[in-house]
């Protein structure tokens, strides 16, 4: 058994390495460092609890038990998971922060006197206060992960799911839960602590429906931050510096990952949250709709026009990831290297389902980091490039975001793919992106469309080099 | 007047907001699958919470409603724990630089 001070001081210093596992994280050089001194903190906070709490009886023995069961089926999905599912991962994770934050709360609103807050219907006030904000934070990310991860496990439709008075039916509920807070800290109602976590769900379950699946990077920062701010509510409760200090950098991280997003898209974030922006704008731009000649070619083609380039920038999106084609890109690439053709990448910041997303592809697919470019880093090189391969990106590279100010996407942020000399853009079809608009790029005179899966057409260049 | 120990916390917390900004605008961009993955694992601190809710039972009864919440909360957490910080090396062992023999 430690004294309650020196367990704090311990706590203090967990949160400290926490901050520096992120801080690792400024250069890949840096981040493995990081990540241990993450694990470390992990087990300090872990250890000063079983020391605080000093009772290694029969219940220590299940507390082991119980971590070793989660831990591996938490170590056998991080081994067994395909690069391509992270965001699903990542959104699943985010899931069971959220239910272990209800969890946690559950348990101190029933047994108070173990956590030191009271009696039973008599819990203090600030303590219940901050529980139930935990509870109801928790209980939001939980649903709203588990949507998240059903749209982006293609289990439930990626398209927004929209309905007349939405969004008042939401204002009214949230309103409900700021009420039924107040009502249960001023009753100390077992029944109305049930109703708000209940309430709780189905909100975060009506938010994030109707948003859709290439907003999903938007939705899962928002998670991660919610999961962050749930911990942090938690930690009041607790009066734990190590879960205030983490709550607090993982909400603050989450905001800030949204924020970029948003900027990637140059939409607000309520018009984000708010939802259906595909939708709405169907109509229009299928009647705008004309027949416009495009130029189709095959790999025979593109790997002449590669062949005769001295650099080439490759435009990775969401289909890369869909196609798994990153492994057959970066054969592509070492042959083109071979022949002394400079190739970079440029990845968009809302390129793929997450940040970082396409990072993580290449990565995995050993692409050296220093060949992979943000948008302001590479937009200047495409004017001198020879060829630019948009190989599952769509939106990201039309230009009508610069040049037409009806354009639901104008103002976006884009890739200036179309001031390459060619352009080889692999697709399925013509059908427009998540945007719903056509993309110029299709019918400019440099543009060659390769009409294919995009493994098997970068497969297929490569035999061409 | 003694100050509540509540407005202590409450600075931690607003400083933490604050060194979280700095800290996550200065993480490179490529990086933010991992930081995601890792701020994942890290906001499983939570077990601690858990922890405490599983052993608030006596030795006669391990098991009653608020500890089972407890133990549910314990494996959790334990998944995201390991989960998160295995997954996020995972990841950064894949980031590599230029090869030098190979300019």
């Amino acid at each position: 058994m430690i004294s309650a001070n020196l367990s704090a001081i311990f706590y203090l210093v967990s949160g400290v390495l926490f901050i520096l596992a992120l801080r690792g994280l400024s250069s890949p050089e840096t981040s493995r460092q990081g990540n241990l001194f993450g694990i470390m903190g992990m087990i300090i906070a872990v250890t000063v609890t079983f020391l605080s709490i000093g009772n290694f009886s029969t219940g220590f023995i299940f507390v082991l038990i119980f971590i070793l069961v989660g831990g591996s089926i938490g170590a056998f999905i991080a081994y067994r998971i395909p690069m391509t599912a992270m965001p699903e991962l990542v959104a699943g994770f985010h899931s069971l922060v959220g239910l272990a934050a209800v969890f946690v709360a559950i348990s101190a609103f029933l047994n108070p006197e173990a956590f030191n807050l009271g009696v039973p219907g008599n819990i203090k006030l600030g303590s219940l206060i901050e529980m139930s904000i935990g509870a109801a934070v928790g209980a939001i990310t939980f649903s709203g992960s588990v949507i998240a991860f059903l749209k982006l496990q293609g289990l439930m439709s990626g398209s927004p799911i929209t309905f007349k008075g939405q969004h008042p039916l939401n204002a009214m509920i949230l309103i409900s839960i700021v009420v039924l807070i107040y009502l249960l800290c001023s009753t100390q109602s077992t029944n109305l602590f049930w109703i708000l976590l209940g309430v709780s769900f189905l909100i975060g379950f009506l938010l994030i429906i109707p948003i859709g699946g290439a907003d999903m990077p938007v939705v899962i920062s928002m998670l991660n931050s919610y999961s962050g701010w749930a911990a942090a509510g938690i930690g009041f409760t607790l009066e734990n510096t190590a879960l205030i200090i983490t709550g607090a950098l993982v909400g603050s991280s989450g905001a800030i990952l949204s924020y970029i997003m948003c900027k990637g898209m140059n939409r607000s974030f309520f018009n984000v949250i708010l939802g259906g922006w595909g939708a709405t704008d169907e109509v229009k731009s299928s009647s705008t709709k004309e027949q416009r000649p495009v130029k189709s070619g095959n790999a025979d083609d593109a790997a002449f026009l590669m062949k005769n380039a001295s650099s080439v920038i490759i435009v990775p999106g969401y289909g890369m990831a869909v196609a798994q084609a990153q492994h057959a890109l970066r054969e592509m690439v070492d042959t083109l290297k071979k022949n002394d053709i400079k190739v970079s990448y440029a990845i968009h910041p809302v390129a793929g389902r997450m940040p970082g997303h396409m990072n993580v592809l290449l990565a995995e697919a050993n692409v050296p980091y220093d060949e992979v470019f943000e948008l302001e880093e590479i937009n200047n090189d495409f004017a001198n490039a020879d060829v630019a391969f948009v190989i599952g990106a769509n939106d990201v590279t039309n230009p009508v975001a610069k040049t037409d100010p009806q354009s639901p996407i104008y103002g976006m942020p884009v890739l200036d793919v179309e001031k390459c000399k060619s352009v080889l853009f692999v697709k399925r079809s013509l059908s427009p992106g998540y945007a719903g608009i056509d993309n110029d790029l299709f019918y400019k005179e440099n543009t060659l469309m390769l009409f294919a899966d995009a493994k098997k057409m970068t497969e297929d260049i490569t035999k061409n080099l | 007047m003694e100050i509540d120990p509540l407005i202590f916390r409450l600075s931690i917390f607003i400083l933490s907001i604050f060194i979280g900004y700095y800290v996550v605008w200065s993480v490179t961009p490529s990086l933010h699958t991992p930081l995601m993955s890792v701020t994942n694992a890290i906001s499983s601190v939570i077990i601690v919470g858990a922890i405490i809710a599983g052993l608030s039972g006596n030795s006669d009864l391990i098991f009653n409603s608020s500890s089972v919440f407890g133990f549910l909360a314990i494996s959790l957490a334990a998944i995201n724990i390991f989960g998160g910080f295995l997954v996020t090396q995972r990841m950064l062992a894949m980031y590599k630089k230029k090869k030098k023999d190979k300019k």
